[in-house]
């Protein structure tokens, strides 16, 4: 599988990896050179500076054949606006994002888009803990 | 009518002004406090601390009583979001977006956003003007991306003018709206004869813009 992740936060990082460790092909896209300190020495994946919305970037990552991906920056709106694209202009199959804010998250589940929201996946472990004897 | 303007740069401040003078109901919001600070002084009460990609700071706008929103923040991805969130659970009627990155134009209108102002076009086609006399200068994009409202000014040798409107020959789908002569908007009929140094504001389909250039502005 190709799998094209936008923003190598510490969770797009760890997924990457993951990813490459099941045999996948991978590129990671960041804006900082540092970020990419996140993930193993020896990554065998693509590693591409760039802007978060950049079409010549998205297409030097391959998103042309991808068959998943990833909005994993620290932007809600950038995860947002990236998965509208590559749904649209490249028909990538399988898309998803990180979406923080609950509100935004369920707005943009209500149009399609595949979102995972961290805030309320914690506040419900929280809420399992606090239950817990 | 009532206005919502998200993001207090250049633009958001200017606008939010101008609409005001003129008699409209207008909230600015702008996240940055500092920024926030210098507005509340100059415009008062009409201006909110905020980050206008949030609902609950929308609905503190009146998002869901207003006529339009202008999304003119410094970030594409956040001006598309805020427009989307206005459509889809404020459902206002209308909204504007800045685009910072002309590329994005395209997309914004296919993902519902009705109208998409990109200022590096609009200069762009300014510098431009001044070399070729048949250059477009590009006022609005609508929803959808295909239709879209252009200004030019017609030269002695464009073959609009000296003629009746209704002996033109035009392409399909697109309609002169306006003709400016001086202070003078003249609405075009059948019996309109067009002059050099008029400019006119033309409706057009966005394929059929090259054909229009072709046929009445470049010369022959």
């Amino acid at each position: 599988m190709k799998v094209v992740i936008l923003g190598c936060s510490l969770v797009g990082a760890m997924v990457a990896s993951w990813l490459v460790s099941e045999e996948n092909q991978v590129s990671v896209i960041d804006s900082k050179e540092n970020s990419f300190k996140r993930l193993p020495k020896d990554f065998k994946g693509e590693k591409i500076l760039g802007k978060g919305i950049d079409i010549p970037i998205l297409i030097q990552a391959g998103i042309e054949k991808a068959d998943t991906f990833l909005g994993l920056t620290n932007s809600d709106n950038i995860n947002i606006m990236a998965a509208q694209l590559v749904k649209q202009r490249f028909k990538v199959p399988k898309v998803a994002s990180r979406v923080y804010d609950p509100q935004r998250a369920k707005a943009f589940k209500e149009l399609g888009l595949n979102i995972i929201c961290p805030t309320a996946i914690i506040a419900e472990e929280f809420k399992e803990f606090l239950k817990s004897k | 009518m009532y206005v919502v303007i998200v993001g207090g740069g250049d633009v958001g401040y200017s606008l939010t002004k101008l609409l005001t003078e003129e008699g409209h109901e207008v909230v600015l919001v702008e996240k940055d406090p500092d920024r926030y600070a210098m507005l509340s002084y100059e415009l008062g009460e009409s201006v909110l601390l905020g980050d206008g990609a949030e609902l609950g700071t929308l609905l503190d706008m009146g998002a869901n009583r207003a006529d339009v929103l202008v999304a003119v923040t410094g970030t594409d991805e956040d001006n598309l979001v805020i427009c989307q969130l206005a459509k889809l659970i404020y459902l206002i009627p209308r909204t504007i977006a800045k685009v910072n990155d002309p590329k994005n134009e395209e997309l914004f209108a296919s993902l519902g956003v009705d109208a998409t102002v990109s200022s590096p076009k609009i200069i762009a086609s300014l510098i431009e003007e001044k070399i070729d006399a048949g250059m477009t200068i590009p006022l609005l994009a609508f929803k959808g991306g295909d239709v879209e409202i252009f200004k030019t000014e017609l030269s002695s040798e464009s073959s609009l003018i000296n003629r009746k409107v209704s002996k033109l020959k035009f392409p399909e789908d697109c309609i002169i709206i306006a003709a400016l002569r001086g202070n003078e908007v003249i609405i075009p009929k059948g019996d309109t004869v067009l002059r050099e140094g008029d400019s006119i504001i033309v409706l057009i389909k966005k394929k059929r813009k090259e054909a229009f250039k072709r046929l009445f502005l470049e010369a022959v």
